[in-house]
């Protein structure tokens, strides 16, 4: 059974998702009990292969026996066992707290959705698992394209801001398509391990190059490294809040992680630091991306917008922190990949309270909201702590490590955006804080003796529940940074960099 | 080991609601109990370790109890006993508003600052030091009106940006140059460290601890006045400030090393820059009319007495800044308890509002005076003995100017305590802006401020245990350095 995982992993929910639409025909109330089945049993799967590879090393998988380089062929090491176990984990766990604000916002549109979601996790299962460079786009685009129908599923400019990403992410689709056109032309191969085996003589050509860059671009653009972000805070603004919390987190994230195995995997860490040298230029570009998505965020007044900014922050930071090209930085990236991930699902998912009881999250709804909403105010401090980097919090050990790797490669520069960018996070959420704490000024005094104040009014258990858990989360994480590291991010880490 | 422990308790108990106050005793009781439990081992000269998980290769939480860490445990886990009795009568004379939140983080800031005490290594220090910034916050800024707003602002614009600008980075470059953050003897830090980068790291973490209030980072402690009192009192007295200049204090020894600064000189220039704010804190505490900025400024000042002990390098300077850690808590808590209760009682704030308030509350003035003495440096106040040290740490180590200093500052003290102190007392009857009858604070607020004062008192003539601590912690560290 335990051979089979990578590929249940994607199968249970690709055939869930086909009877969870059919159930919206039929019987739409079975489509939430499906998709939690299905998410759980992809949930229980990647913990499975994690413990596989933790215990005994890599694993791989040929789909229909089929050999490589002509089959499918999926690999979970190290650095995807991790990826995948985050990616279910968030599906899964935001499911549960989609449930409330699905029933409210758009009750006849279940169906769709919960098709939609299952599909969309699938995707991106896929995109970590494969060790195929085509199946990978494949599986790019099924993710790309149930997201931007759950991003339309919001109200107001939701489907203008869909549309542009539309347009934005089939650009960076295709750049990524034309970059492995052009390594299928001078190999002849898609799977990744096998073109990594026939690149090596050709790395003075200038289709290698070529490809590189545009399939660089074209993952830049999916992940949304600035300046290539500009379809980003909208399409998350205005999508409905559990597919905001389930976007934010994952696909930026996940890209980040193609990102990283195109680099290891496939033209190997040699070609993209010894051959072409590009690293200190793309650590300016994260640097900038850091600084930049820093201070975009401080002009914005609604914590959701706010929060997307606070994104493309991070994306500077994984970005950045890989290509320092160190042991520390990668250790760093990686980790990150996992907190941000968390961070932003407690973040997304404490404004999805906000939203769901006030209606929206501008400024102007927050006063009192410590009074009336103490539970989800309280899980987004935890998530507040984690970006600013506070530790026992699981934010400050990848700034810990991102920070050393900038120390170890002598890059200040970086050094100094991560602080900050630490800094600016610091009068970003404080800013928030101090709304929900202070406003309407004197209100609080007059009831001396009334301890409650305006009435508790909370988002549902159901939306609590699963916020608390990942809020916790991000403090059980940060303390066992040291197993995650060590059982995990460090076989990860390519030879060159140690 | 039990440290962990003592933790638990209050985390559990903060969130009870109606018998909090109970609940409070308890957990400061029981806190206090088990910390007085591992005097005897430390008194021994043994140690005590636990270490709750690694996080980071070479660094855990891990928590440690020695000679410092005790001495200053035991200051601040007393202290809040004292001062639970006196929060519930001033929150309830002014029947102020929140009480629940209120506890609440004040037992977290208790423990973090414990947790602060007793860590064995820098991230665990700093751990604490987070934690403690923001569990304040909402102490600091309990009146949510737009003073304690700005307060606030200002509060964690200097701690929490010190911190993670200067502190954070401080501690990566350490960590990248040794491979370690945990405390020893004679310092981590490798030797062979260049003498300019050693500097920098130096001021980075001397003015990354801002909550140690050097100059020029020191505008946050008057402004946290806006707080109300019993969190000036034990936080800004005692926690907040002392967790800040302790953290110097274990900077100075345990990552550097005295040796090494010696060889470097970079005590002296330490001990200037505590100096220099002595001076000019004490300066600016003469023009204060406010009783608590007047406190603060003062606060600013007696702190950097601690770090200059400290940076003389010197044992009897040493021992002297480590006493004066709890010489100047129980003074001035019990001036802070003092002002808070002239509040609770008339609703004056202002010094000059205060002439011939002797008549009308002459158990809270007489502290006030035996509190000032301490503070000043007379005997029988306790602070007298921190001073005796200092001085002659300032002898051993050569340093004739420093040693002006602390004279200096001295007269200072005594220049802007003691005229309050007069014109309580010794006015006219036609001066006086109260009325001869005796009406004192809730006796919740009375009594706590006569027990501190008599134990700044007590502490001149039985200073034992702390001096005994104090020479222990001084021993630990020229006994592996082979003085």
């Amino acid at each position: 059974m335990s051979e089979h995982y990578p590929a249940l992993l994607v199968i249970l929910p690709l055939l869930a998702s086909f009877f969870i639409s059919a159930a919206g025909w039929l019987r739409p109330v079975y489509c939430f009990p499906l998709a939690v089945a299905a998410l759980g049993s992809s949930l229980l799967v990647s913990l499975g292969v994690l413990g596989d590879v933790i215990s005994g090393g890599p694993v791989s998988y040929w789909m229909g026996g089929w050999p490589p380089p002509w089959g499918i062929y999926y690999r979970v090491d190290y650095l995807n066992a991790l990826v995948l176990a985050v990616v279910s984990a968030v599906g899964f766990v935001n499911l549960i707290a989609a449930r409330p604000s699905v029933e409210k916002d758009f009750p006849e549109k279940a169906g769709p959705f919960y098709t939609l979601y299952v599909l969309f996790v699938t995707g991106l299962l896929g995109m970590v698992a494969t060790g195929d460079a085509f199946n990978l786009y494949v599986l790019l685009e099924i993710a790309a394209i149930t997201g931007y129908a759950l991003i339309a599923l919001g109200k107001g400019r939701a489907a203008l801001s869909s549309l542009h990403y539309v347009f934005l992410g089939t650009i960076g689709a295709c750049f990524y398509l034309l970059g492995v056109g052009y390594l299928y032309i001078i190999t002849g191969s898609l799977n990744m391990e096998d073109i990594a085996r026939l690149l090596p003589p050709l790395y003075d050509s200038k289709v290698v190059t070529v490809a590189f860059a545009i399939l660089m671009v074209g993952v830049w653009l999916k992940m949304g490294f600035f300046p290539l972000h500009a379809w980003l805070p909208n399409a998350y603004t205005y999508a409905p809040s559990p597919v905001s919390s389930l976007v934010a987190p994952l696909m930026t994230k996940v890209m980040v992680y193609v990102m990283i195995r195109m680099v290891l995997t496939v033209f190997t860490v040699d070609f993209a630091f010894l051959v072409l040298r590009l690293n200190e230029v793309v650590v300016w570009l994260a640097v900038i991306a850091i600084v930049m998505g820093s201070l975009l965020a401080l002009a914005e007044k609604d914590v959701k917008r706010m929060l997307t900014f606070i994104v493309v922050a991070e994306v500077g930071y994984m970005v950045g922190g890989f290509w320092l090209g160190n042991q520390a930085g990668f250790t760093g990236a990686v980790l990150h990949i996992l907190n941000d991930a968390l961070m932003t699902l407690c973040l997304f998912l404490a404004v999805g309270n906000i939203v769901h009881v006030k209606g929206d999250s501008r400024w102007e709804s927050l006063p009192g909201l410590f009074r009336t909403m103490p539970w989800t105010m309280g899980a987004l401090v935890v998530g507040a702590l984690s970006i600013i980097g506070v530790p026992p919090t699981c934010g400050f050990f990848s700034k810990w490590y991102l920070l050393l790797g900038a120390i170890q490669g002598g890059h200040y520069g970086f050094l100094l955006a991560l602080l900050f960018s630490s800094l600016v996070s610091v009068v970003l959420f404080f800013r928030i804080f101090e709304i929900g704490f202070f406003e309407p000024f004197g209100a609080s005094h007059g009831s001396a003796h009334g301890e409650g104040g305006p009435a508790i009014q909370e988002a549902p258990l159901g939306m609590l529940v699963p916020l608390w858990m990942t809020a916790l989360g991000l403090i059980l994480v940060g303390l066992y940074t040291g197993e995650i590291v060590g059982r995990v991010i460090r076989h990860a880490v390519p030879g060159m960099m140690l | 080991m039990l440290v962990s422990l003592g933790v638990v308790p209050i985390l559990i108990s903060s969130r009870n609601a109606n018998v909090r106050e109970a609940w409070t005793f308890g957990a400061a009781g029981l806190k206090f109990l088990i910390i007085l439990s591992m005097l005897p081992t430390v008194l021994e000269g043994r140690e005590l370790v636990c270490t709750v998980v690694e996080v980071l290769p070479g660094v855990a939480l891990r928590l440690r109890v020695d000679a410092l860490g005790m001495l200053f445990a035991l200051v601040a886990s007393s202290l809040w006993i004292i001062t639970s009795a006196y929060s519930i009568g001033y929150m309830r004379g002014l029947d102020e508003h929140s009480q629940t939140r209120y506890f609440c983080f004040f037992a977290l800031a208790l423990s973090a600052t414990i947790g602060a005490a007793f860590s064995a290594n820098l991230f665990t220090l700093y751990l604490f030091y987070e934690m403690l910034s923001f569990a304040t916050y909402p102490l600091v800024t309990h009146h949510q009106d737009a003073e304690a707003r700005r307060s606030g602002r200002k509060y964690l614009l200097y701690i929490v940006g010190t911190s993670i600008g200067l502190v954070l980075p401080a501690m990566v470059i350490s960590y990248h140059l040794s491979g370690t953050l945990e405390f020893s003897g004679q310092g981590f830090l490798p030797r062979s460290t260049s003498p300019i980068l050693l500097g920098v790291l130096l001021f980075m973490f001397l003015f990354g601890f801002a909550k140690a209030a050097i100059m020029p980072l020191h505008a946050w402690l008057p402004a946290a006045m806006v707080a109300p009192t019993p969190v000036s009192a034990l936080l800004h007295a005692v926690a907040v400030v002392k967790v800040g200049v302790f953290s110097i204090l274990r900077i100075l020894t345990g990552v550097f090393g005295l040796d090494l600064l010696a060889s470097l000189h970079l005590g002296t220039a330490v001990a200037y820059v505590a100096a220099f704010t002595i001076i000019v804190a004490s300066l600016i505490a003469l023009t204060q009319n406010e009783m608590k900025r007047l406190l603060a400024f003062s606060t600013i000042g007696q702190l950097s007495y601690i770090v200059l002990g400290a940076a003389l390098l010197s044992p009897k300077g040493l021992m002297g800044g480590m006493v004066h850690i709890a010489m100047h808590a129980f003074g001035k808590i019990t001036l802070f308890f003092c002002a808070g209760a002239i509040y609770v009682a008339t609703g004056k704030k202002y010094i000059s509002e205060m002439v011939g308030i002797g008549k009308r509350m002459p158990v809270t003035m007489a502290a006030f005076f035996i509190g000032a003495l301490s503070i000043i440096g007379i005997p029988p106040g306790g602070g007298f003995l921190s001073k005796w040290y200092l001085v002659l740490g300032a002898l051993q180590a050569d340093q004739f100017p420093l040693l002006l200093v602390i004279l200096v500052s001295s007269l200072l003290n005594a220049a802007y305590f003691i005229p309050i102190v007069y014109r309580a007392f010794f006015v006219g009857s036609q001066e006086t802006n109260f009325p001869d009858t005796v009406s004192e604070a809730p006796i919740f607020c009375v009594a706590p401020l006569a027990l501190t004062a008599l134990i700044s008192l007590a502490l001149f003539f039985y200073p034992q245990p702390f001096l005994d601590l104090a020479q222990l912690a001084v021993q630990a560290l020229l006994g592996e350095t082979g003085k």
